[in-house]
């Protein structure tokens, strides 16, 4: 075997992608060992894991996040090694530092990877280092009116004005023209001080229709390959709800320069385990810009393991213990479609309102292509502390067509009772023509969620 | 004069501030008027102000900042005048 080779991992996480990567290890022969708060007692990864050890209070601030609890379980336990998962302590530098210095394998990037691609600037620069366009913009902030018309210019309406302090798509202004950004900029200027308490704006290509398109990586720290692309553009406030592998926006010519963009950025920075780029894609021109990179596996995962046969979490897990990618790019080749819907314990009539509580009755989707990941099951209560998030239901077919086709089948074999869930709002989603058509873009959603969708 | 109990109107974890680094809405002892807010309730990932309900002064809190709470638990005393 490798030098870092491990038989004891912890996992410090909890929900799906705790028991998905328990599954993993275990087919791997690796011992696991699951760590959960007070809330999470009963929870399911608990009881699939060969060990379990309690780390903190139900917050996750007093538990999952906090890294002393988690190293501390982890040498108690013999671990020699931690995934993080998603979410949580997953793309925290400072985590993966801490974990080196214990002795411990991160299942993940080095702490010099997951800085410098989670500084949006340095990761900005890196990829025009590589070659790899990303969204045109300004440096620096705008000065004053001069400023921006001059900016504009060069860039091209219409223009975004982002306000440096904002994020997840607060303190944002389209400008179409030359009297729109002059009107618009006093103004976004005078938001973002009250926002953000910094008045710094700006300015953004803005894409009219943007796809969100990314593009799956793996890296042994040597050479990186691509596991093609995902489709995800169905969000709901920036929070993704539907992922599809292909993407139906992208022809061969786009999707050869998009992933081939994507291997050269994640080979520039010497990349380990599995990550992904974020691009936006403009559907009118075909161009694509690099947004940021993820340096974890994402909740999407699963569509590309079905549609290129591969484990991720295997692979992520054999990388960390020192082997070299088994994969060579030619033996990457993607078969048919696959789709992945969400769950989440909220209320569609009631704006989304989270809905924790018992699971009183469960009947989970089955038969042929269809997958399940979730840590449900009947009884079970679902905590009020952690992500909405309770199941994802997955499944593949030989043409996209096949693939909507078959969720429709899951959803309507799906049945919560006891919690809110958002089956019902999905089910209609994949009766929407549109949909079907697979020309949507990022506001397809909420434009239809306030225009057409009832609530049943 | 008499005294409310202002309960939790959802299970989630309880905040004082509005962020980290902010000041906390409320200190005990001080007067509050019905609309005004008192705390934050998490609950999954979302975050709900909780108003006082009543005009009075805030005699107490019941939970510490960054606790778990359930729905229908008691969060803080109000004493009306």
């Amino acid at each position: 075997m490798h030098s870092n080779a491990f038989d004891k991992l912890l996992i410090a996480n909890r929900g799906e992608i705790a028991v998905r990567i328990i599954r993993a290890a275990r087919d791997l022969g690796i011992r696991t060992v699951a760590i959960y708060s007070e809330a999470d007692r009963d929870a399911l990864h608990t009881w699939l894991a060969d060990e379990a050890l309690c780390i903190g209070p139900p917050p996750a601030g007093k538990s999952y996040l906090n890294p002393d609890a988690i190293i501390a379980a982890a040498k108690q336990s013999g671990a020699q090694a931690i995934h993080p998962g998603y979410g949580f302590l997953a793309e925290s530098a400072e985590f993966a530092k801490k974990c080196a210095e214990a002795g411990l394998i991160f299942v993940g990037p080095l702490a010099e990877s997951i800085a410098s691609m989670g500084d949006k600037a340095l990761a900005r620069r890196t990829a025009e280092l590589a070659g790899v366009s990303t969204v045109p913009g300004t440096p620096q902030p705008i000065r004053d009116v001069e400023d921006a018309r001059a900016w504009a210019d060069e860039i091209g309406y219409p223009v975004m004005i982002k306000a440096a302090g904002g994020g997840g798509g607060r303190g944002i202004r389209v400008a179409q023209n030359r009297d729109e950004l002059e009107q618009a900029l006093p103004i976004a200027q005078y938001e973002a001080q009250a926002a953000f308490g910094n008045k710094a704006v700006y300015l953004e290509k803005f894409i009219p229709h943007a796809r969100h398109v990314e593009v799956q990586i793996l890296g042994d720290g040597r050479q990186c390959i691509h596991l093609f692309e995902r489709e995800c553009s169905i969000q709901r406030k920036r929070q993704k709800v539907v992922e599809e592998a292909l993407s139906p926006c992208i022809d061969d010519e786009q999707r050869s320069q998009i992933t081939l963009a994507a291997v050269r950025l994640a080979n520039a920075v010497a990349y380990r385990g599995a990550g992904t780029l974020e691009f936006l894609v403009d559907p009118e021109t075909k161009a694509f810009y690099f947004i940021e990179m993820n340096t974890r596996i994402q909740v999407e995962h699963p569509v590309t393991e079905l549609v290129c046969g591969v484990d991720l979490v295997q692979e992520q897990i054999r990388v960390a213990a020192g082997a070299s990618l088994r994969l060579r790019q030619e033996d990457v080749r993607p078969q048919g479609w696959a789709i992945e819907c969400r769950i989440n314990a909220e209320n569609p009539s009631q704006n989304f309102m989270p809905h924790p509580g018992q699971v009183q009755r469960l009947r989970l989707p089955g038969g042929p292509w269809v997958r399940v990941d979730t840590a449900l099951y009947e009884g079970y209560t679902i905590p009020p502390f952690y992500d909405s998030l309770i199941a994802k239901v997955i499944v593949w077919g030989e043409t996209r067509e096949e693939a909507i086709r078959r969720m429709r089948r899951a959803l309507y074999e799906l049945h919560i009772e006891g919690v809110s869930t958002t089956k019902s709002m999905l089910e209609q989603l994949f009766v929407n023509p549109c949909f079907a058509s697979g020309q949507y873009h990022t506001n397809f959603l909420e434009r239809w969620l306030d225009a057409e969708y009832r609530q049943a | 004069m008499s005294r409310q109990q202002i309960l939790s109107p959802l299970p989630g974890t309880f905040y004082r501030r509005p962020n980290p680094t902010s000041e906390p809405y409320v200190t005990e002892g001080d007067p509050v008027t019905a609309d005004q807010t008192i705390c934050l309730i998490e609950i999954m990932k979302q975050f709900n102000e909780v108003k006082a309900g009543v005009n009075g002064k805030l005699v107490e809190f019941l939970v510490a900042n960054e606790d778990a709470v359930m729905a229908g638990q008691p969060i803080a005393i109000v004493e009306i005048e």
